[in-house]
């Protein structure tokens, strides 16, 4: 059975490759563009995954099922011995949550998708790519060993990019998309060299045998910094992937893409991976990495949060809120509530994802009512240009009022649920190693999440319409767009999580199948234990949950008093810290920064290069050759421009810098030992670079044509007695004389050469 | 079992078949140019299926490097054998050539890139002639470079190369033809000369004993079965040079980590760096890039590039170990700069053409890297990104030029919305693309992998510092992308037609080795693998006998 388990965890990964390769080759021959062949696929992926996850609880709840294979076979290597590149697949528990979790928010995406992007110029494209995405994600899910993880890892991120820029004829969709690949980049630059420490000291990529090396007391480069080390370089990939701070910046831009593709992979699945990564390699993660990783999470968090609050456009505040919540589950796992982390994951990717489409319901039927006006100029992303929804789409406003109350950590939701361990986490963080930041972070941002978001259920669901006559126009989408919205919104409750009634109550079938993870870093360096650290959440838990309730409760009253009762004027506020506004709508200056300083900077610096390639390094080359005809023909010869330069001066400059070489640069470059003596060869070498220098300041850029070309064929004519081949202007006439100046000059050394010997 | 035709050998046939495809072009009239492109075609097509069958007959459990027994295919005959010359005695000169792990990839590369550039060589039109007879000449030259086992030999075919490589650039080139092509031979025949001076050094310190069949014994051997009957010459044997005991114990180059020898080694170096191209030897590549019709820039890019680096490991790693583990910092350092410089400098250029040539140099910074690693993965990694480089950057100079040949710019602000007005060409342009960014899955990703996995384990800090190309070639392979391909067709370009069948059949057969070899490496990772091992454990070996000060 166990054997069967992960075939069929294969099939699940290779089915949705299979759709993309079929949508890329016969997508556009196919009746409806093939969707419904896609859709099928990644169902049936569904349909296993479930089954596979079921399975895996009942019989084999605490084996890790695997199937390894040789990639690549380096036989025996010198200084290692035997070596293979051994890669595989495996289910735990963790994973086979994962493959329910991205398989299911996938399908309901491909329904969704059928209807909204009904129509769209490069409809099989679309779910073409939605394939290599579900496919190159599972294979992160699945992955036991950090090289398939970053290979699933840059697949995503390629997916990633063709998605957001989907709609590439609009500048704006390929800048973000380019700025989401490369800004994630930066962030596997260091998960890469992560891998590389942890790779040249366990010369193995897979997890398992990582774990076994560090906890036999084998540490990278003997050190345990070196190790912390790892741990956060490992972390910068998800500081990436996961859209933390400071490269939280590319997730926002995201939103270019179309919605359902914001739902799944820049929402439910993808951004989360950087959460599994952590929570994969959680065992190597010393206390001092999980410190910088809590405090990244809680700093984005807040961050994220504030700039929620001042944006007007509903998916960019649902960007920002996915940055804020994925700031949270990076905490958890910092703060080593690793099963509350994951957890959050899990419930957040429902009601995330439900978000998004909710969203993407209102934008669809906002945008056929403005397009039905004949309106081009009107955003209907923006929520000022909405209210009073709810009685036109009702399904969307209920539905979407559930995801809220889950975001919000409302109690019978799942939200509450994942939430307020986290925040019972943080206490128990507190309590142990006394950061009392992580936990006051953590309690505002869950204030602030309520707000906004009630915020834009206030704005787009309650009171009127901003334009009466579009009100007419608006209808509730169609049933292919609303069913999967249902299904996310029960899947918000706290129920299906924990299968118990209570609804405070967070243990359950979830929390039992993913427990944290034992440390196998030295004793010394590890952070608190498992059963110390569930002492303290047992103790913090009651005060976490009144708490968190008591805060969600405040956000959600002031954002009814604010824009409901109109008992706070938001405006006033805003005048009033004119200052604090203005920051938060330019989102921290973040990418003002990063264009002024960082691109911009790059880019004049790429120039300045090109500038001294083409004129130094390359001016030292054409200027070698003016030198040559120089050095020829005499010193008085006139220089490029026309003016006579003074020999002297150069020659002078050559030899002080000779001798400046000679003295400081000669004995490092041959040894001391050198049988000829240092001193002469130091001197040549002094030659050679003071020659270089009368080479740059004479010779310049562009005089290679005018130079060498009759320059050298005239001095070798001159010196060798080939006068008569100066006159021929013939391209081959020259050759012939450099193939004769090669010949020659073998020849004299041949016998330079024989004759020392 | 026995390759050989007529008496003569694959390996020969291989390297020689184009010459006979040249002496056959240059009997054909010149007005039968569809003759003469299908008898070129013929002869590369005839090339590759020869290098499928050593491909397929290759034994991977033989090393190779420094021993004869473990070289395949080989043939040897007397060359030049004068008994007596003033001075220097018996000068004895074989033919000799054999491939193993390290050759056989390049020997498949030149095969298969010569067959692209043929096809793609079918619209040039000025005296169609002339240029498949150079060109042809030209795959003679780069495949004896791969097959030579005497230095001598190995130099010549150097040479061979050169001159057919000046004329293409120099007359079917692009406005500044000339310059570009003086340039590239100037700098590559001023790189051959400190070659030469190191090869002769070599050729006056190297002793072996030959017999009265010609057969050649290194002194170790001669010595065990004593010298009766035997003759001491000198050699350009590359084998012979390998083995420290056949250097005459006061000869220029005998000994280790002398003067003398680092002298040899960086003369030796400057002639292949140049050929790389590494920092700060590459400006002559862009511009010859530039100047040069599109199947000559893959030549150049897909093999000729591949010459330097090979040579750094065929020769300069087992003559010189000594010397290669003290400069192996520099080395890696000038790697290292070739790999970012190179990519900054790429990044600010508005020339396609330009900007693929300075890739190449960032592209080739890697293969620099992973050689003076001097560990298994790190050179595995080396050879496997020379091979790897050598299809991708075909590809992208393909693309290059087939959008050339439709539009006759090449500046990157003058396109734009190319992804809807040719999607067959686009659909392939985004497998080299991100091929060259090194994303998984494909090809080149892989070999960067591996290069630098082996390169940390040796240079922890130049490692890191070059990774930040992961971003830099995401960078400006991705602006290339959007400025070309993505936006809106300008109204000029309204008429470009999508990449014919010809083109086709060109980049395809790339993108499915480039895409294969991503996925599934082992083919051509097993091939060099027991090679790369001999040769890691050979210079490891040395130097550290070298650091102890025995030899």
């Amino acid at each position: 059975m166990n054997s069967e388990l992960i075939t069929l965890a294969l099939i699940v990964l290779t089915l949705p490759l299979a759709g993309f390769v079929l949508m890329m080759f016969f997508g556009k021959k196919l009746p409806r563009q093939g969707d419904w062949l896609e859709t099928l696929i990644i169902t049936s992926a569904l349909g296993l995954s479930v089954f596979i996850l079921i399975q895996k609880l009942a019989i084999a709840p605490t084996e890790t099922l695997f199937l390894n294979f040789t990639w690549i076979d380096f036989h025996d290597v010198p200084g290692i011995g035997p070596l293979k590149i051994t890669l595989g697949f495996a289910v735990d528990n963790l994973a086979a949550i994962m493959l329910v979790v991205v398989t299911l928010v996938s399908t309901l995406v491909h329904f969704f998708s059928t209807a909204y992007m009904h129509g769209d110029v490069r409809y099989s494209r679309y779910f073409g790519y939605l394939g290599l995405f579900s496919f190159s994600m599972l294979m992160i899910v699945l992955a036991n060993n950090l090289f398939l993880l970053y290979v699933g890892w840059e697949l995503v991120g390629l997916s990633s990019y063709l998605l957001i820029g989907h709609w590439y004829e609009k500048k704006s969709a390929s800048d973000a998309a380019m700025k989401a690949f490369i800004v994630n980049r930066i962030g596997d630059v260091g998960f890469f060299i992560g891998i590389l420490i942890l790779y040249s000291t366990y010369h193995t990529f897979l997890l398992s045998e990582i774990f076994s090396g560090i906890g036999g007391g084998v540490l990278p480069f003997d050190s345990e910094t070196v190790l912390t080390v790892a741990g956060i370089l490992i972390f910068c990939g998800a500081i990436g992937k996961s859209a933390q701070f400071p490269l939280h910046v590319w997730l926002p831009d995201a939103m270019e893409g179309p919605t359902p593709v914001s739902a799944l992979i820049h929402a439910a699945t993808m951004v989360a991976a950087g959460v599994y990564l952590v929570a994969r390699t959680f065992p190597l993660m010393t206390a001092e990495a999980l410190t910088v990783i809590a405090y990244i999470g809680a700093i984005t968090a807040f961050i994220a949060a504030t700039i929620a609050i001042a944006q007007n456009d509903i998916k960019k505040v649902l960007a920002y809120s996915t940055i804020s919540q994925l700031g949270y589950m990076v905490m958890a796992l910092g703060v080593g509530a690793f099963t509350a982390g994951f957890f959050h994951l899990a419930t957040h990717a429902m009601f995330k994802a439900g978000l998004f489409l909710g969203s993407g319901s209102v934008i669809h039927s906002m945008h056929n009512a403005l397009h039905h006006q004949d309106d081009h100029h009107t955003d209907p992303q923006d929520i000022r240009n909405m209210g009073g929804l709810r009685h036109k789409m009702p399904i969307t406003f209920v539905t979407f009022t559930t995801y809220t109350l889950a975001i919000s950590g409302v109690p019978l939701t799942s939200g509450f649920l994942s939430k307020d361990s986290i925040l019972a986490g943080t206490l128990a963080f507190n309590t142990l190693s006394g950061h009392i930041l992580i936990p006051v972070l953590g309690f505002l941002v869950a204030g602030l999440t309520s707000f906004y978001m009630f915020r834009i259920v206030i704005r787009a669901f309650l009171g009127e319409h901003a334009d009466a006559h579009r009100t007419d126009h608006i209808h509730e989408s169609p049933r292919v767009m609303t069913v999967p919205l249902m299904l996310l919104a029960g899947l918000s409750v706290y129920f299906f999580f924990t299968f118990n009634l209570n609804p405070f109550g967070t243990e359950g079938w979830f929390t039992n199948a993913v427990p944290r993870p034992e440390s196998v870093v030295p004793l010394t360096v590890a952070a608190p234990g498992g059963e110390v650290f569930e002492e303290a959440v047992h103790h913090a838990h009651t005060s976490a949950l009144l708490l968190s309730v008591l805060i969600a409760g405040a956000g959600i009253l002031i954002a009814f008093a604010t824009y409901y009762w109109k008992k706070i004027s938001a405006e006033r506020a805003a005048n009033a810290l004119p200052g604090v506004h203005s920051f938060l709508l330019d989102k921290w200056g973040f990418d003002r920064v990063y264009n002024g300083v960082v691109v911009a900077g790059t880019l004049a610096f790429t120039s300045v290069l090109r500038w001294i390639d083409e004129t130094i390094v390359d001016g030292v080359v054409n200027g070698s050759a003016s030198w040559t005809k120089n050095a020829v023909f005499g010193f008085t010869y006139a220089s490029r421009d026309g003016k006579k330069m003074s020999a002297g001066a150069f020659l002078f400059a050559g030899i002080a810098f000779s001798i400046y070489v000679a003295i400081s640069v000669g004995s490092w470059v041959w040894p001391a030992d050198a049988s000829m003596g240092s001193v002469t060869l130091a001197l040549l070498t002094a030659l050679l670079s003071g020659g270089l220098v009368v080479f740059l300041v004479w010779g310049g850029a562009g005089g290679f044509d005018s130079y060498v070309v009759d320059g050298l064929v005239n001095a070798s004519a001159y010196v060798f007695g080939f006068g008569g081949l100066v006159l021929r202007k013939l391209q081959t006439g020259k050759i012939q004389t450099y193939i004769v100046l090669a010949v020659l000059g073998a020849l004299a050394l041949y016998f330079v050469f024989a004759f020392n010997t | 079992m026995e390759f050989s035709f007529l008496g003569i050998g694959i390996l020969s046939w291989i390297t020689f078949l184009p010459i006979v495809g040249m002496v056959i072009v240059l009997m054909m009239p010149k007005d039968q140019r569809d003759a003469i492109r299908w008898a070129s075609l013929t002869i590369t097509a005839l090339q590759v299926v020869l290098a499928f069958i050593l491909w397929q007959n290759f034994d991977k459990g033989l090393a190779g490097i420094n021993t004869i027994s473990g070289m395949q295919f080989v043939e040897k005959a007397s060359w030049i054998d004068i008994k007596s010359v003033a001075w220097f005695g018996r000068v004895h000169i074989e033919y000799l050539v054999g491939i193993d792990g390290l050759s056989v990839t390049m020997v498949m590369l030149t095969a298969l890139i010569s067959f692209v550039a043929t096809i793609s060589s079918w619209n040039i039109e000025k005296s169609v002639k002339g240029y498949f007879a150079l060109f042809l000449l030209l795959d003679t030259g780069m495949m004896g470079v791969f097959v030579s086992l005497d230095f001598f030999l190995f130099y010549v075919f150097w040479e061979v190369m050169l001159l057919p490589m000046y004329f293409l650039i120099g007359v079917w080139g692009g406005p500044r033809r000339e310059y570009a092509a003086i340039k590239f031979f100037l700098y590559t025949l001023f790189g051959s000369v400190l070659m030469l001076l190191a090869m002769i050094a070599l050729y006056f310190s190297v002793n072996v004993y030959i017999d009265a069949n010609g057969s050649i014994l290194s002194v170790a051997q001669a010595m065990a079965q004593g010298t009766e009957g035997l003759e001491k010459i000198y050699t350009f044997n590359i084998l012979a040079m390998m083995d420290p005991g056949n250097f005459a114990p006061d000869s220029l180059l005998a000994g280790v980590n002398t003067a003398w020898r680092y002298i040899a080694y960086v003369g030796l170096f400057v002639g292949f760096a140049i050929k790389i191209p590494s920092f700060p030897f590459h400006t002559w590549l862009p511009d010859a890039h530039v100047e040069a019709p599109t199947p000559i820039s893959v030549i150049l890019a897909g093999v000729l590039l591949k010459m330097g680096t090979y040579g750094l490991l065929r020769i300069s790693f087992p003559i010189f170990p000594d010397a290669m583990h003290h400069y192996a910092w520099g080395l890696a350092l000038l790697g290292v700069i070739s790999m970012v410089y190179g990519a900054l400098v790429a990044m600010a250029q508005t020339d396609f053409k330009k900007l693929i040539a300075y890739s190449s140099v960032s592209h080739m910074g890697v293969v620099t890297l992973g050689m003076a690693s001097m560990n298994t993965q790190g050179m595995t990694g080396a050879v496997f990104q020379m091979f790897n480089h050598g299809t991708i950057t075909a590809m992208l100079f393909l693309i290059v030029g087939v959008i050339y040949d439709r539009a006759h710019t090449r500046g990157l602000n003058d396109f734009g919305g190319l992804m809807n007005q040719m999607p067959k060409y686009s659909a392939i342009m985004v497998v080299a693309f991100f091929a060259a960014l090194g994303l998984p899955g494909l090809s080149g990703f892989v070999s960067e992998a591996f290069s630098l996995i082996g390169a940390f384990q040796t240079f922890q800090t130049l490692t890191i510092i070059a990774a930040i190309t992961i971003v830099l070639t995401a960078g400006y392979m991705l602006w290339t992308l959007q400025r070309v391909f993505l936006g809106s067709i300008p109204e000029k370009w309204k008429n470009l037609t999508d990449v014919n069948n010809r083109e086709l059949i060109m980049l395809v057969p790339l993108a499915v080795i480039v895409i294969f070899l991503g996925i599934y490496p082992s083919p051509v990772l097993d091939l060099m693998n027991s090679s790369m091992n001999h040769l890691a454990g050979l210079v490891q070996e040395a130097s550290t006998a070298a650091m102890l000060g025995v030899r």
